[in-house]
Protein backbone atom coordinates (compact mmCIF):
# COMPACT_ATOMS: atom_id res chain seq x y z
CA UNK A 1 0.00 0.00 0.00
CA UNK A 2 1.07 3.29 -0.95
CA UNK A 3 1.84 6.42 1.88
CA UNK A 4 -0.69 8.71 1.59
CA UNK A 5 0.20 12.50 0.15
CA UNK A 6 1.36 13.56 3.60
CA UNK A 7 0.66 17.34 2.75
CA UNK A 8 -1.08 19.99 4.71
CA UNK A 9 -3.47 21.67 2.63
CA UNK A 10 -3.78 25.53 3.30
CA UNK A 11 -1.06 26.43 1.32
CA UNK A 12 -3.32 25.60 -1.53
CA UNK A 13 -5.97 28.49 -1.28
CA UNK A 14 -5.79 30.81 -3.60
CA UNK A 15 -6.20 33.94 -2.26
CA UNK A 16 -9.52 35.96 -3.40
CA UNK A 17 -10.59 33.66 -5.56
CA UNK A 18 -13.87 32.86 -3.72
CA UNK A 19 -16.65 35.25 -3.05
CA UNK A 20 -15.94 37.82 -0.16
CA UNK A 21 -19.69 36.87 1.13
CA UNK A 22 -18.80 32.99 1.69
CA UNK A 23 -18.26 31.99 5.75
CA UNK A 24 -17.06 29.08 5.11
CA UNK A 25 -15.01 27.88 2.14
CA UNK A 26 -13.83 24.37 2.12
CA UNK A 27 -11.33 23.79 -1.27
CA UNK A 28 -9.91 20.15 -2.25
CA UNK A 29 -10.60 18.08 1.24
CA UNK A 30 -9.22 15.12 1.68
CA UNK A 31 -9.51 13.29 4.56
CA UNK A 32 -8.16 9.27 5.06
CA UNK A 33 -8.29 7.05 8.50
CA UNK A 34 -5.88 4.47 8.91
CA UNK A 35 -8.20 1.11 8.88
CA UNK A 36 -6.71 -2.51 9.85
CA UNK A 37 -3.39 -1.50 8.52
CA UNK A 38 -4.31 0.40 4.95
CA UNK A 39 -6.30 3.42 4.94
CA UNK A 40 -9.73 4.14 4.02
CA UNK A 41 -10.47 7.03 2.16
CA UNK A 42 -13.36 9.02 3.35
CA UNK A 43 -13.16 12.59 1.43
CA UNK A 44 -11.63 12.97 -1.46
CA UNK A 45 -11.39 16.67 -3.38
CA UNK A 46 -14.46 17.75 -1.46
CA UNK A 47 -15.25 21.55 -2.11
CA UNK A 48 -18.16 23.55 -1.22
CA UNK A 49 -19.18 27.08 0.19
CA UNK A 50 -21.06 28.49 2.35
CA UNK A 51 -22.42 31.95 2.21
CA UNK A 52 -23.66 34.54 4.83
CA UNK A 53 -27.01 33.98 6.39
CA UNK A 54 -27.27 30.84 3.99
CA UNK A 55 -28.98 27.41 4.71
CA UNK A 56 -27.01 24.62 3.20
CA UNK A 57 -27.81 20.98 3.24
CA UNK A 58 -25.00 18.23 3.18
CA UNK A 59 -27.07 15.05 1.64
CA UNK A 60 -25.44 11.78 1.12
CA UNK A 61 -25.66 7.85 1.61
CA UNK A 62 -24.28 6.88 4.99
CA UNK A 63 -20.68 6.42 5.50
CA UNK A 64 -19.39 8.86 3.31
CA UNK A 65 -18.38 11.17 5.55
CA UNK A 66 -20.62 13.81 6.25
CA UNK A 67 -19.79 13.73 9.85
CA UNK A 68 -15.69 13.74 9.19
CA UNK A 69 -16.29 16.68 7.42
CA UNK A 70 -18.40 18.70 10.40
CA UNK A 71 -15.98 17.22 12.52
CA UNK A 72 -13.00 18.63 10.30
CA UNK A 73 -15.23 21.98 10.01
CA UNK A 74 -15.30 21.93 13.98
CA UNK A 75 -11.67 21.89 14.57
CA UNK A 76 -12.10 18.72 16.22
CA UNK A 77 -9.97 16.67 13.85
CA UNK A 78 -7.13 17.75 11.22
CA UNK A 79 -7.45 17.31 7.25
CA UNK A 80 -5.22 15.61 5.52
CA UNK A 81 -5.30 18.01 2.78
CA UNK A 82 -7.35 20.91 1.35
CA UNK A 83 -7.48 25.07 2.08
CA UNK A 84 -10.61 25.31 4.48
CA UNK A 85 -11.30 28.96 5.75
CA UNK A 86 -13.81 30.10 8.23
CA UNK A 87 -14.72 34.04 7.78
CA UNK A 88 -11.50 34.11 5.87
CA UNK A 89 -8.93 32.85 8.53
CA UNK A 90 -7.66 28.92 8.01
CA UNK A 91 -9.28 26.14 10.42
CA UNK A 92 -7.35 24.35 12.30
CA UNK A 93 -7.87 22.21 15.29
CA UNK A 94 -5.83 24.58 17.91
CA UNK A 95 -8.00 27.28 17.82
CA UNK A 96 -11.64 25.50 18.32
CA UNK A 97 -14.11 27.30 19.42
CA UNK A 98 -14.95 29.15 16.43
CA UNK A 99 -18.34 27.18 14.93
CA UNK A 100 -21.39 26.42 16.80
CA UNK A 101 -21.95 22.20 16.20
CA UNK A 102 -24.38 20.11 17.13
CA UNK A 103 -24.83 16.30 16.85
CA UNK A 104 -27.46 13.89 16.56
CA UNK A 105 -26.72 13.01 20.34
CA UNK A 106 -27.74 15.73 21.98
CA UNK A 107 -25.07 15.56 24.20
CA UNK A 108 -27.01 17.45 26.90
CA UNK A 109 -25.41 17.04 30.38
CA UNK A 110 -27.34 14.84 33.00
CA UNK A 111 -26.09 16.80 36.10
CA UNK A 112 -27.14 20.09 34.68
CA UNK A 113 -30.56 21.69 34.21
CA UNK A 114 -31.95 22.37 31.21
CA UNK A 115 -31.29 25.81 31.77
CA UNK A 116 -27.80 24.93 32.40
CA UNK A 117 -27.23 23.02 30.01
CA UNK A 118 -28.01 26.08 27.43
CA UNK A 119 -25.62 28.34 28.85
CA UNK A 120 -22.86 25.80 28.72
CA UNK A 121 -21.23 27.41 25.63
CA UNK A 122 -21.62 30.73 27.02
CA UNK A 123 -19.82 29.53 30.61
CA UNK A 124 -17.05 28.56 28.63
CA UNK A 125 -16.41 32.09 26.86
CA UNK A 126 -16.19 33.35 29.78
CA UNK A 127 -19.72 34.79 30.29
CA UNK A 128 -20.89 35.19 33.67
CA UNK A 129 -23.71 33.04 34.64
CA UNK A 130 -26.89 35.36 35.74
CA UNK A 131 -26.49 37.26 32.22
CA UNK A 132 -25.91 33.94 30.72
CA UNK A 133 -29.02 32.24 32.39
CA UNK A 134 -31.17 35.73 31.39
CA UNK A 135 -30.75 35.50 27.44
CA UNK A 136 -30.86 31.32 28.21
CA UNK A 137 -34.18 31.94 29.59
CA UNK A 138 -35.39 34.37 26.91
CA UNK A 139 -33.81 31.69 24.61
CA UNK A 140 -35.87 28.55 26.05
CA UNK A 141 -38.92 30.71 26.26
CA UNK A 142 -39.00 30.83 22.25
CA UNK A 143 -38.46 27.26 21.61
CA UNK A 144 -41.47 26.06 23.89
CA UNK A 145 -39.68 25.05 26.51
CA UNK A 146 -40.65 27.69 29.34
CA UNK A 147 -41.10 26.41 32.77
CA UNK A 148 -38.77 23.30 31.90
CA UNK A 149 -35.63 25.87 33.17
CA UNK A 150 -34.88 23.89 36.27
CA UNK A 151 -36.06 20.10 35.04
CA UNK A 152 -33.03 17.65 34.19
CA UNK A 153 -32.68 16.37 31.27
CA UNK A 154 -33.83 12.82 31.90
CA UNK A 155 -37.36 13.83 32.48
CA UNK A 156 -37.53 15.73 29.22
CA UNK A 157 -38.96 13.95 25.74
CA UNK A 158 -36.33 13.41 22.46
CA UNK A 159 -37.72 16.61 20.80
CA UNK A 160 -37.70 18.34 23.79
CA UNK A 161 -33.82 17.48 24.60
CA UNK A 162 -32.98 18.54 20.94
CA UNK A 163 -34.13 21.84 21.80
CA UNK A 164 -32.22 22.36 24.34
CA UNK A 165 -29.32 21.37 22.31
CA UNK A 166 -30.09 23.56 19.54
CA UNK A 167 -30.85 26.20 22.14
CA UNK A 168 -27.06 25.60 23.26
CA UNK A 169 -25.82 25.88 20.15
CA UNK A 170 -27.39 29.00 19.05
CA UNK A 171 -26.19 30.56 22.47
CA UNK A 172 -22.69 30.03 21.68
CA UNK A 173 -22.97 33.19 18.86
CA UNK A 174 -20.95 31.99 16.32
CA UNK A 175 -21.35 32.76 12.95
CA UNK A 176 -21.81 29.38 11.38
CA UNK A 177 -23.78 26.60 12.95
CA UNK A 178 -23.07 23.10 11.80
CA UNK A 179 -25.61 20.63 12.78
CA UNK A 180 -25.30 17.09 12.04
CA UNK A 181 -28.14 15.51 11.95
CA UNK A 182 -29.52 17.14 14.57
CA UNK A 183 -33.03 14.92 14.14
CA UNK A 184 -31.93 12.25 13.32
CA UNK A 185 -32.96 10.45 16.51
CA UNK A 186 -36.44 11.47 16.09
CA UNK A 187 -39.63 10.52 15.12
CA UNK A 188 -41.13 12.08 12.27
CA UNK A 189 -43.91 13.85 13.96
CA UNK A 190 -41.14 15.90 15.80
CA UNK A 191 -39.27 16.04 13.27
CA UNK A 192 -41.40 18.26 11.01
CA UNK A 193 -41.98 20.07 14.71
CA UNK A 194 -38.34 20.83 14.76
CA UNK A 195 -38.27 21.91 11.24
CA UNK A 196 -39.59 24.57 12.24
CA UNK A 197 -37.61 25.80 14.72
CA UNK A 198 -34.99 25.62 12.80
CA UNK A 199 -36.27 27.53 10.04
CA UNK A 200 -36.20 30.41 12.35
CA UNK A 201 -32.27 30.30 13.17
CA UNK A 202 -32.54 31.70 9.93
CA UNK A 203 -35.40 34.19 9.75
CA UNK A 204 -34.90 35.48 12.96
CA UNK A 205 -31.57 35.06 14.43
CA UNK A 206 -29.85 35.47 10.67
CA UNK A 207 -27.46 32.58 11.44
CA UNK A 208 -25.63 30.77 8.29
CA UNK A 209 -25.90 27.47 8.50
CA UNK A 210 -24.51 23.97 7.46
CA UNK A 211 -27.24 21.20 7.97
CA UNK A 212 -25.87 17.45 7.52
CA UNK A 213 -29.05 15.01 6.57
CA UNK A 214 -30.01 11.57 5.45
CA UNK A 215 -33.69 13.38 4.68
CA UNK A 216 -34.27 14.68 1.09
CA UNK A 217 -37.57 16.42 1.71
CA UNK A 218 -36.19 17.51 5.17
CA UNK A 219 -32.94 19.01 2.82
CA UNK A 220 -35.63 20.68 0.40
CA UNK A 221 -37.83 22.40 2.73
CA UNK A 222 -35.47 23.78 4.63
CA UNK A 223 -32.39 24.63 1.92
CA UNK A 224 -31.46 27.48 -0.02
CA UNK A 225 -28.88 25.15 -1.50
CA UNK A 226 -28.13 21.55 -1.55
CA UNK A 227 -24.89 19.80 -2.31
CA UNK A 228 -25.16 15.80 -2.86
CA UNK A 229 -21.85 14.07 -1.78
CA UNK A 230 -21.08 10.78 -3.70
CA UNK A 231 -20.99 7.59 -1.43
CA UNK A 232 -16.93 6.81 -0.14
CA UNK A 233 -14.87 8.28 -0.29
CA UNK A 234 -17.17 11.26 -0.65
CA UNK A 235 -16.81 13.69 -3.54
CA UNK A 236 -19.75 16.46 -4.65
CA UNK A 237 -21.46 14.87 -7.29
CA UNK A 238 -24.15 17.80 -7.68
CA UNK A 239 -25.23 21.34 -6.60
CA UNK A 240 -28.65 22.29 -6.46
CA UNK A 241 -29.63 25.57 -5.68
CA UNK A 242 -33.35 25.63 -4.43
CA UNK A 243 -35.22 29.24 -5.30
CA UNK A 244 -38.26 28.15 -3.17
CA UNK A 245 -40.30 30.23 -1.59
CA UNK A 246 -41.09 29.90 1.89
CA UNK A 247 -43.08 28.29 3.84
CA UNK A 248 -42.90 25.40 1.87
CA UNK A 249 -44.82 23.04 1.50
CA UNK A 250 -43.46 18.89 1.73
CA UNK A 251 -46.63 18.55 -0.79
CA UNK A 252 -46.06 21.59 -3.01
CA UNK A 253 -45.16 20.83 -6.39
CA UNK A 254 -41.99 22.62 -7.12
CA UNK A 255 -41.09 20.67 -3.39
CA UNK A 256 -42.00 17.56 -4.95
CA UNK A 257 -40.41 17.86 -8.36
CA UNK A 258 -37.53 18.68 -6.92
CA UNK A 259 -37.50 16.12 -4.31
CA UNK A 260 -37.55 13.36 -7.14
CA UNK A 261 -34.67 14.99 -8.77
CA UNK A 262 -32.55 15.08 -6.28
CA UNK A 263 -33.60 11.28 -5.29
CA UNK A 264 -33.02 11.08 -9.26
CA UNK A 265 -29.15 11.46 -8.26
CA UNK A 266 -28.68 9.69 -5.11
CA UNK A 267 -30.11 6.64 -7.14
CA UNK A 268 -27.93 6.86 -9.59
CA UNK A 269 -24.95 7.46 -7.25
CA UNK A 270 -25.76 4.39 -5.39
CA UNK A 271 -26.06 1.97 -8.34
CA UNK A 272 -22.67 3.04 -9.35
CA UNK A 273 -21.04 2.71 -5.80
CA UNK A 274 -22.92 -0.55 -5.97
CA UNK A 275 -21.28 -1.64 -9.67
CA UNK B 1 -39.10 40.67 18.74
CA UNK B 2 -40.18 39.10 15.28
CA UNK B 3 -42.87 37.33 14.86
CA UNK B 4 -42.65 33.44 15.73
CA UNK B 5 -44.14 31.00 13.26
CA UNK B 6 -47.88 29.57 15.15
CA UNK B 7 -47.34 27.68 18.77
CA UNK B 8 -48.61 24.55 16.25
CA UNK B 9 -44.84 24.12 15.81
CA UNK B 10 -44.12 23.32 19.81
CA UNK B 11 -43.85 20.08 19.36
CA UNK B 12 -46.72 17.52 19.75
CA UNK B 13 -45.21 15.35 22.69
CA UNK B 14 -46.79 15.23 26.09
CA UNK B 15 -45.94 18.06 28.21
CA UNK B 16 -45.88 17.99 31.34
CA UNK B 17 -47.23 20.82 33.51
CA UNK B 18 -44.73 23.89 32.88
CA UNK B 19 -45.08 24.66 36.87
CA UNK B 20 -41.64 25.13 38.87
CA UNK B 21 -40.16 22.48 36.95
CA UNK B 22 -38.74 19.65 37.83
CA UNK B 23 -39.56 17.80 41.40
CA UNK B 24 -42.93 16.47 41.59
CA UNK B 25 -44.29 16.42 45.10
CA UNK B 26 -42.85 12.76 45.54
CA UNK B 27 -39.50 13.42 44.51
CA UNK B 28 -39.12 15.52 47.31
CA UNK B 29 -36.78 14.13 50.66
CA UNK B 30 -40.50 13.08 52.24
CA UNK B 31 -41.05 11.52 49.08
CA UNK B 32 -37.10 9.75 49.43
CA UNK B 33 -38.02 8.78 53.31
CA UNK B 34 -41.39 7.18 52.30
CA UNK B 35 -39.54 4.93 49.53
CA UNK B 36 -37.05 4.48 51.91
CA UNK B 37 -39.24 3.30 54.46
CA UNK B 38 -40.87 1.31 51.88
CA UNK B 39 -37.64 -0.79 51.07
CA UNK B 40 -36.54 -1.11 55.27
CA UNK B 41 -39.37 -2.70 56.11
CA UNK B 42 -38.78 -6.44 54.62
CA UNK B 43 -35.50 -6.57 56.20
CA UNK B 44 -36.14 -5.11 58.98
CA UNK B 45 -39.03 -7.88 59.49
CA UNK B 46 -36.91 -10.61 58.19
CA UNK B 47 -34.24 -9.34 60.65
CA UNK B 48 -36.69 -9.06 64.22
CA UNK B 49 -37.96 -12.67 63.07
CA UNK B 50 -34.38 -14.11 62.97
CA UNK B 51 -33.66 -12.34 66.55
CA UNK B 52 -37.07 -13.94 67.98
CA UNK B 53 -35.86 -17.04 66.64
CA UNK B 54 -32.25 -16.75 68.26
CA UNK B 55 -34.57 -16.02 71.58
CA UNK B 56 -36.57 -19.08 71.81
CA UNK B 57 -33.79 -20.98 70.71
CA UNK B 58 -31.27 -19.81 73.26
CA UNK B 59 -34.58 -20.44 76.40
CA UNK B 60 -35.69 -23.74 74.88
CA UNK B 61 -32.02 -25.39 74.72
CA UNK B 62 -30.89 -23.56 77.78
CA UNK B 63 -27.37 -22.60 76.23
CA UNK B 64 -25.48 -20.65 78.89
CA UNK B 65 -24.84 -16.98 78.48
CA UNK B 66 -20.95 -17.67 77.85
CA UNK B 67 -21.38 -19.56 75.02
CA UNK B 68 -24.34 -17.40 73.14
CA UNK B 69 -26.42 -14.77 75.05
CA UNK B 70 -29.76 -14.43 74.45
CA UNK B 71 -30.77 -11.02 72.41
CA UNK B 72 -32.81 -9.85 75.79
CA UNK B 73 -29.48 -10.52 77.28
CA UNK B 74 -27.37 -8.18 74.70
CA UNK B 75 -30.16 -5.65 75.18
CA UNK B 76 -29.49 -5.28 78.50
CA UNK B 77 -26.21 -5.10 78.81
CA UNK B 78 -26.53 -2.12 76.02
CA UNK B 79 -28.51 -0.22 78.39
CA UNK B 80 -26.31 -0.78 81.85
CA UNK B 81 -22.98 -0.75 80.07
CA UNK B 82 -23.82 1.94 77.89
CA UNK B 83 -21.38 4.22 78.94
CA UNK B 84 -18.64 2.05 79.05
CA UNK B 85 -19.75 1.46 75.05
CA UNK B 86 -20.06 4.76 74.57
CA UNK B 87 -16.76 5.71 75.17
CA UNK B 88 -14.77 3.17 73.59
CA UNK B 89 -17.06 3.47 70.66
CA UNK B 90 -15.76 6.96 70.25
CA UNK B 91 -12.41 5.48 70.34
CA UNK B 92 -13.30 3.39 67.17
CA UNK B 93 -15.27 6.04 65.52
CA UNK B 94 -12.47 8.69 65.88
CA UNK B 95 -9.75 5.88 64.14
CA UNK B 96 -12.55 5.57 61.81
CA UNK B 97 -13.12 9.17 60.53
CA UNK B 98 -9.40 9.76 60.81
CA UNK B 99 -8.25 7.60 59.08
CA UNK B 100 -11.26 7.49 56.15
CA UNK B 101 -11.07 10.96 56.06
CA UNK B 102 -6.80 10.79 55.09
CA UNK B 103 -7.34 8.10 52.91
CA UNK B 104 -10.09 9.56 50.84
CA UNK B 105 -8.02 13.13 50.36
CA UNK B 106 -4.92 10.93 49.41
CA UNK B 107 -6.97 8.37 47.37
CA UNK B 108 -9.11 11.06 45.44
CA UNK B 109 -5.52 12.82 44.43
CA UNK B 110 -4.01 9.90 43.07
CA UNK B 111 -6.74 8.85 41.28
CA UNK B 112 -6.60 12.22 39.78
CA UNK B 113 -2.95 11.45 39.34
CA UNK B 114 -3.06 8.08 37.73
CA UNK B 115 -5.79 9.66 35.40
CA UNK B 116 -3.88 12.43 33.97
CA UNK B 117 -0.57 10.96 33.43
CA UNK B 118 0.00 8.02 31.40
CA UNK B 119 3.38 7.54 33.21
CA UNK B 120 1.84 7.80 36.99
CA UNK B 121 -1.16 5.32 35.67
CA UNK B 122 1.84 2.78 34.75
CA UNK B 123 3.87 2.99 37.31
CA UNK B 124 1.66 3.07 40.45
CA UNK B 125 -1.82 1.24 39.19
CA UNK B 126 -0.57 -1.98 39.03
CA UNK B 127 0.70 -1.44 42.38
CA UNK B 128 -2.63 -0.34 44.01
CA UNK B 129 -4.23 -3.09 42.85
CA UNK B 130 -1.30 -5.81 43.72
CA UNK B 131 -1.49 -4.24 47.36
CA UNK B 132 -4.82 -5.63 47.60
CA UNK B 133 -3.20 -9.18 47.52
CA UNK B 134 -1.63 -8.34 51.04
CA UNK B 135 -4.58 -9.74 53.47
CA UNK B 136 -4.59 -6.79 55.70
CA UNK B 137 -4.11 -9.42 59.13
CA UNK B 138 -0.35 -9.81 58.15
CA UNK B 139 0.58 -5.89 57.95
CA UNK B 140 -1.67 -4.97 60.86
CA UNK B 141 0.86 -6.62 63.81
CA UNK B 142 4.02 -4.17 61.38
CA UNK B 143 1.77 -1.21 61.66
CA UNK B 144 1.45 -1.26 65.72
CA UNK B 145 5.31 -1.72 65.85
CA UNK B 146 5.66 1.06 63.67
CA UNK B 147 2.75 3.24 64.77
CA UNK B 148 2.41 2.13 68.41
CA UNK B 149 -0.55 0.78 70.16
CA UNK B 150 -2.18 4.27 70.32
CA UNK B 151 -4.28 6.14 67.73
CA UNK B 152 -1.80 6.29 65.01
CA UNK B 153 -1.97 2.32 63.87
CA UNK B 154 -5.65 2.33 63.78
CA UNK B 155 -5.69 5.22 61.65
CA UNK B 156 -3.20 3.54 59.45
CA UNK B 157 -5.15 0.39 59.23
CA UNK B 158 -8.54 1.86 58.67
CA UNK B 159 -6.94 4.13 55.75
CA UNK B 160 -5.37 1.21 54.03
CA UNK B 161 -8.40 -0.56 54.00
CA UNK B 162 -10.36 2.43 52.36
CA UNK B 163 -8.15 3.59 50.22
CA UNK B 164 -8.59 0.97 47.03
CA UNK B 165 -12.33 1.40 46.94
CA UNK B 166 -11.66 5.31 46.64
CA UNK B 167 -8.87 4.87 44.01
CA UNK B 168 -10.47 2.38 42.12
CA UNK B 169 -13.50 4.02 41.80
CA UNK B 170 -12.79 7.77 41.06
CA UNK B 171 -10.61 6.05 38.17
CA UNK B 172 -12.90 4.37 36.70
CA UNK B 173 -15.47 7.61 37.37
CA UNK B 174 -12.82 9.94 35.48
CA UNK B 175 -12.75 7.58 32.87
CA UNK B 176 -16.25 7.34 32.17
CA UNK B 177 -17.22 10.43 31.12
CA UNK B 178 -18.87 10.47 27.23
CA UNK B 179 -16.34 11.03 25.23
CA UNK B 180 -18.44 13.08 22.97
CA UNK B 181 -19.70 15.12 25.48
CA UNK B 182 -15.97 15.76 26.54
CA UNK B 183 -15.51 16.57 22.52
CA UNK B 184 -18.45 18.73 22.70
CA UNK B 185 -16.36 20.90 25.17
CA UNK B 186 -13.11 20.75 22.87
CA UNK B 187 -15.16 22.08 20.21
CA UNK B 188 -16.78 25.00 22.11
CA UNK B 189 -13.05 25.93 23.30
CA UNK B 190 -12.98 24.71 26.40
CA UNK B 191 -9.46 24.26 28.47
CA UNK B 192 -8.28 21.01 29.94
CA UNK B 193 -9.20 22.00 33.22
CA UNK B 194 -12.95 23.00 32.37
CA UNK B 195 -13.27 19.80 30.82
CA UNK B 196 -12.62 18.07 33.74
CA UNK B 197 -14.34 20.48 36.03
CA UNK B 198 -17.20 20.59 33.86
CA UNK B 199 -17.69 16.98 32.71
CA UNK B 200 -14.95 15.00 34.14
CA UNK B 201 -15.79 15.44 37.99
CA UNK B 202 -19.45 15.16 37.77
CA UNK B 203 -19.27 12.31 35.36
CA UNK B 204 -16.96 10.56 38.41
CA UNK B 205 -19.14 11.70 41.56
CA UNK B 206 -21.38 8.52 41.71
CA UNK B 207 -18.66 6.61 41.12
CA UNK B 208 -16.90 7.90 43.95
CA UNK B 209 -19.89 7.88 46.06
CA UNK B 210 -20.17 4.21 45.56
CA UNK B 211 -17.06 3.45 46.15
CA UNK B 212 -16.85 5.77 49.31
CA UNK B 213 -20.29 3.94 51.00
CA UNK B 214 -18.32 0.87 50.56
CA UNK B 215 -15.01 2.55 52.06
CA UNK B 216 -16.80 3.86 54.94
CA UNK B 217 -18.17 0.48 56.26
CA UNK B 218 -15.08 -1.50 55.44
CA UNK B 219 -12.96 1.56 57.70
CA UNK B 220 -15.12 -0.12 60.83
CA UNK B 221 -13.21 -3.26 59.82
CA UNK B 222 -10.18 -1.92 59.99
CA UNK B 223 -9.81 -0.14 63.14
CA UNK B 224 -11.23 -3.21 64.45
CA UNK B 225 -8.41 -5.29 63.47
CA UNK B 226 -5.54 -2.79 64.39
CA UNK B 227 -7.56 -2.81 67.51
CA UNK B 228 -7.37 -6.63 68.21
CA UNK B 229 -3.91 -6.43 67.34
CA UNK B 230 -2.57 -3.77 69.93
CA UNK B 231 -4.63 -1.57 71.86
CA UNK B 232 -5.90 -0.09 74.71
CA UNK B 233 -8.39 1.41 74.05
CA UNK B 234 -11.75 0.93 71.44
CA UNK B 235 -14.32 -1.06 70.85
CA UNK B 236 -12.16 -3.63 69.25
CA UNK B 237 -9.98 -3.89 72.66
CA UNK B 238 -13.13 -4.12 74.45
CA UNK B 239 -14.04 -7.01 72.28
CA UNK B 240 -10.59 -9.36 72.54
CA UNK B 241 -10.57 -8.12 76.64
CA UNK B 242 -14.38 -9.34 77.31
CA UNK B 243 -13.90 -12.70 75.10
CA UNK B 244 -10.90 -13.53 77.32
CA UNK B 245 -12.90 -13.40 79.97
CA UNK B 246 -15.96 -15.29 78.88
CA UNK B 247 -18.41 -12.05 78.90
CA UNK B 248 -19.63 -12.72 75.51
CA UNK B 249 -22.28 -10.91 76.20
CA UNK B 250 -20.41 -7.97 76.44
CA UNK B 251 -18.77 -8.85 72.86
CA UNK B 252 -22.06 -9.09 71.65
CA UNK B 253 -22.55 -5.83 72.38
CA UNK B 254 -19.64 -4.40 71.02
CA UNK B 255 -20.20 -5.79 68.00
CA UNK B 256 -24.08 -4.39 67.91
CA UNK B 257 -22.17 -0.99 68.21
CA UNK B 258 -19.95 -1.90 65.79
CA UNK B 259 -22.95 -2.81 62.90
CA UNK B 260 -24.82 0.33 64.06
CA UNK B 261 -21.49 2.57 63.35
CA UNK B 262 -21.14 0.82 59.73
CA UNK B 263 -24.49 1.36 59.27
CA UNK B 264 -25.15 5.06 60.22
CA UNK B 265 -21.76 6.15 58.28
CA UNK B 266 -23.10 4.38 55.17
CA UNK B 267 -26.40 5.92 55.34
CA UNK B 268 -24.24 9.41 56.06
CA UNK B 269 -22.57 8.90 52.52
CA UNK B 270 -25.81 7.42 50.84
CA UNK B 271 -27.95 10.52 52.07
CA UNK B 272 -25.13 13.17 51.30
CA UNK B 273 -24.90 11.96 47.92
CA UNK B 274 -29.28 12.13 47.61
CA UNK B 275 -28.27 15.49 48.03
CA UNK B 276 -25.64 16.35 46.07
CA UNK B 277 -26.63 14.59 43.19
CA UNK B 278 -30.36 15.79 42.53
CA UNK B 279 -29.95 14.75 38.64
CA UNK B 280 -30.01 11.07 39.62
CA UNK B 281 -33.14 10.91 41.04
CA UNK B 282 -34.35 13.04 38.07
CA UNK B 283 -35.20 10.05 36.03
CA UNK B 284 -36.68 7.57 38.35
CA UNK B 285 -40.04 7.51 39.18
N1 LIG C 1 -11.91 8.25 13.71
C1 LIG C 1 -12.13 7.37 12.71
N2 LIG C 1 -11.26 6.37 12.48
C2 LIG C 1 -11.46 5.50 11.48
N3 LIG C 1 -12.52 5.53 10.66
C3 LIG C 1 -13.43 6.50 10.83
C4 LIG C 1 -13.29 7.47 11.87
N4 LIG C 1 -14.36 8.30 11.82
C5 LIG C 1 -15.12 7.87 10.80
N5 LIG C 1 -14.57 6.79 10.19
C6 LIG C 1 -15.10 6.08 9.02
O1 LIG C 1 -15.28 7.02 8.01
C7 LIG C 1 -16.43 6.75 7.27
C8 LIG C 1 -17.31 7.97 7.22
O2 LIG C 1 -17.84 8.20 8.50
P1 LIG C 1 -18.83 9.40 8.79
O3 LIG C 1 -19.30 9.23 10.19
O4 LIG C 1 -18.20 10.67 8.43
O5 LIG C 1 -20.03 9.10 7.77
P2 LIG C 1 -21.44 9.82 7.64
O6 LIG C 1 -21.56 10.27 6.24
O7 LIG C 1 -21.62 10.80 8.70
O8 LIG C 1 -22.42 8.59 7.86
P3 LIG C 1 -23.88 8.60 8.50
O9 LIG C 1 -24.75 9.19 7.46
O10 LIG C 1 -24.16 7.16 8.71
O11 LIG C 1 -23.81 9.40 9.74
C9 LIG C 1 -17.09 5.56 7.92
O12 LIG C 1 -16.78 4.42 7.17
C10 LIG C 1 -16.45 5.50 9.28
O13 LIG C 1 -16.35 4.17 9.71
MG1 LIG D 1 -22.91 10.99 10.41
Amino acid sequence: MRAPPRFRGRRFLLRGALPMAAVLEIRGLVKRFRRDGGWLDVLEDVSLTVGRREFVALLGPSGCGKSTLCNIVAGLIPADAGALRLEGTPIDTVARGRVAYMQQKDLLLPWRTVIDNAILGMEIQGVARAPARARAREMLRRFGLEGFERAYPALLSGGMRQRVALVRTLLCDRHLLVLDEPFGALDAMTRRAMQGYLLRLREEFGRTVLFVTHDVEEAVLLADRIYVLSARPGRVRAEVAIDLPRPRQPTGDAVVSTKARLLDVLEAELAEARA
Amino acid sequence: MSTLPPRPLAAPHRAAPASGGAAPADAGWLGGLRRGAAQAAPPAALLAALVLLWEWGVRALDVPFYILPAPSRIAGLLVSDQATLLAQAAVTLEEVLLGFAIAFVVGIVLALLIFSSRTVERAIYPLVIASQTIPVFAIAPLLVVWFGYGLLSKIAMAALIVFFPIVVNTVDGLRAADPDAVNLLRILGATPLQILLKIRVPAALPFVFSGTRIAVATSVIGAVIGEWVGATRGLGFLMIHANAQLHIDLVFAAIVYLSAMALVLFGAVSAIEWLALPWRRAGDR
